[in-house]
């Protein structure tokens, strides 16, 4: 415990440690926990997703972000034994309140995932595929075009919309995948990890597409490049992984901030160790 | 003098590639895996191409249209066509076992995959249909005999794709199963990711990636079906004018008349019996390459 100061900022309600912003709160997570099974993997987090900002979380391997991640579109009720506690909230809404439906959460908050994961299905269909399921029948064509051009894709496959999406390259499939993503209009966009498989160029155009998709989305993201998170995130989440009395390993928010502030000023030890490299 | 030696010097540092330099060990074990593999192959392939070419040479000379669509005469001397009964009974049984065995087949094995998991009652299924496999056709045979053809009173053509789809479902089933196995998990999630429900990823994700290789397992389940004898026999009997009515009356398949016409003492009888056996293999031959057009139709749109 290298420092109190930090603790505050998980402390439900205690706002002020953050940073003042004119940004919304879109979602809110308080004292949340996430078990797998008997399993505790993320402890008390709190935190703010705020509107149109770019959030990344980072932190040593096995900390629990995407697990985090997972959590606030209810994609963790896929895996088996996954619950949580505390409460995760979208516009003042519990998501986890009995009468929520989980596919109308994912309908608004959209999610990217680590390795790139098209449908064995035409370019076109991929993009298309989630209004299909949401009913949108009109201008199909003109939606799954301006999704492909906010993707930054567009020029690269407009002459073969109807080959299958598994023959693009891997940087070219993930924005594919974000493409699809954006199609249905989310408000919030998660990504887990989405340049770790891509070339340096590759990142860089996803990089500066979720710059242009931030002006319309809420975007989370999960990196364990410390440089991306500098470059285009506001907001910045340091997790990491501790181990308790009982000699579990619990991953914990360490320190939630303004990205600026984590970089150059950070409130905890700990996360400074991490950034600079010094870290376990 | 320098140019003299430096090849000689390179060649000294030149790894000897060549088979040759390998332990004699080695050598000894790579010859006689290949000799055993070539030998697997030939102990496969030959009586494959035996039983080929006796069916070709026996049965080319008998089958023509005529055989395929005439009577089978009454009295099993006489010479002449025909087959058109069996094949007509073989065509309608199997396609109604195989329209009562797939739909089912492969909505049991979206079940197991994608609902039941690893539940109680997906892994209870799981091993009956195990148990099923290995049911003798002959005992399925009866097993229709007893519960259909007894309480219906009559031997009929549709007891006998009953039998057939018994057979078939559980084949059906495990291969299905298998392939949806295969379908990543990453595939499920984006579509969750979407919005999508269950039913909705697992129509439009699932299912067509793993159409194809459901595909196959179909087909080998009817080829399998289309070539079953025993439970035919005992509960569709026999009859030697075509029935295309499968709930009225007997009903033949080829296998059956290549049974029934093989024990026969009479020439005749043994030469359509050899033509039934070319006539079965035709079709299956033709549904089987059918299957994989499809199949390769499918394959195409997911690569
Ligand atoms: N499906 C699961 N079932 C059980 N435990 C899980 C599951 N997924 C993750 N965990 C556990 O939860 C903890 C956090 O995992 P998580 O995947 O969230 O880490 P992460 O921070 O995303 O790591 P990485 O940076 O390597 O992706 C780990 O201890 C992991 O073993
Ligand atoms: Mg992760």
């Amino acid at each position: 415990m290298t420092s109190v100061t930090s603790i505050s900022t998980l402390i439900p309600g205690n706002a002020s440690a953050m940073p003042t912003s004119s940004a919304r709160t879109v979602m809110q997570l308080t004292d949340v926990s996430v078990f797998y099974g008997a399993y505790e993997a993320v402890r008390g987090t709190t935190m703010p997703i705020r509107e149109h900002q770019i959030t990344a979380m980072i932190g040593p391997s096995g900390c629990g972000k995407s697990t985090v991640l997972r959590s606030l579109n209810r994609m963790n009720d896929l895996i088996n034994g996954a619950r949580i506690q505390g409460t995760i909230t979208f516009h003042d809404q519990d998501l986890y309140a009995p009468n929520v439906d989980p596919i109308q959460v994912r309908r608004r908050i959209g999610m990217v995932f680590q390795k790139p994961n098209p449908f064995p299905k035409s370019i076109y269909e991929n993009v298309a595929y989630g209004l299909r399921i949401n009913g949108i029948k009109d201008n199909l064509d003109g939606r799954v075009e301006k999704a492909l051009r906010d993707a930054a894709l567009w020029d690269e496959v407009k002459g073969k919309l109807n080959t299958s999406g598994l023959a693009l390259s891997g940087g070219q499939q993930q924005r594919l995948c974000i493409a699809r993503a954006i199609a249905v209009q989310p408000e919030v966009i998660l990504m887990d990890e989405p340049c770790s498989a891509l070339d340096p160029i590759a990142t860089g155009k996803i990089e500066d597409l979720m710059h242009e998709l931030s002006r319309t989305f809420t975007i989370v993201i999960v990196t364990h490049n410390m440089q991306q998170a500098a470059r285009v995130s506001h907001y910045t989440a340091f997790f990491t992984a501790e181990v308790d009395d009982k000699q579990v390993r619990h991953g914990r928010l360490v320190e939630f901030n303004d990205t600026g502030r984590i970089f150059t000023n950070p409130n905890d030890k700990r996360t400074e160790d991490y950034i600079t490299g010094r870290f376990g | 003098m320098t140019t003299a030696t430096a090849p000689a010097k390179r060649s000294a540092a030149t790894p000897d590639l060549s088979r040759a330099a390998l332990p004699l060990r080695r050598r000894a074990i790579d010859l006689t895996a290949r000799l055993l593999m070539v030998l697997a192959v030939l102990a496969a392939g030959v009586p494959l191409l035996l039983v080929i070419y006796h069916v070709l040479a026996k049965g080319v000379g008998i089958v023509d249209l005529d055989f395929l669509t005439a009577d089978i005469p009454v009295r099993a001397r006489v010479a002449g066509p025909g087959m058109g009964p069996a094949v007509v009974g073989t065509l309608i049984i199997t396609g109604a076992a195989a329209l009562l065995s797939i739909p089912l087949g492969v909505l049991g094995a979206v079940y197991l995959n994608e609902y039941g998991k690893q539940s109680l009652l997906a892994r209870v299924i799981r091993t009956m249909a195990d148990v099923m496999t290995g049911v003798p056709s002959v005992v399925m045979g009866l097993f229709i005999l007893v519960v259909w053809v007894l309480a219906v009173g009559e031997q009929t053509g549709f007891a006998a794709a009953l039998a057939l789809a018994c057979l078939m479902l559980p084949v059906i089933i495990r291969s299905s199963e298998e392939m949806l196995r295969l379908v990543p998990d990453e595939l499920r999630q984006a579509s969750a990711a979407l919005g999508a429900r269950r039913w909705r990823t697992t129509v439009s994700v699932v299912l067509p990636a793993a159409i194809s290789g459901i595909t196959s397992g179909a087909m080998l389940a009817i080829a399998r079906a289309a070539g079953e004898t025993a439970p035919i026999v005992v509960v569709a009997g026999t009859v030697t004018w075509t029935n295309w009515n499968l709930f009225e009356g007997n009903n033949t398949t080829l296998t059956a008349q290549i049974f029934k016409n093989a024990v026969e003492p009479f020439e005749a009888a043994h030469g359509r019996a050899w033509g039934a056996a070319l006539t079965l293999m035709m079709i299956v031959l033709v549904f089987t390459i059918l299957a994989r057009f499809i199949a390769g139709r499918f394959a195409i749109k997911n690569r």
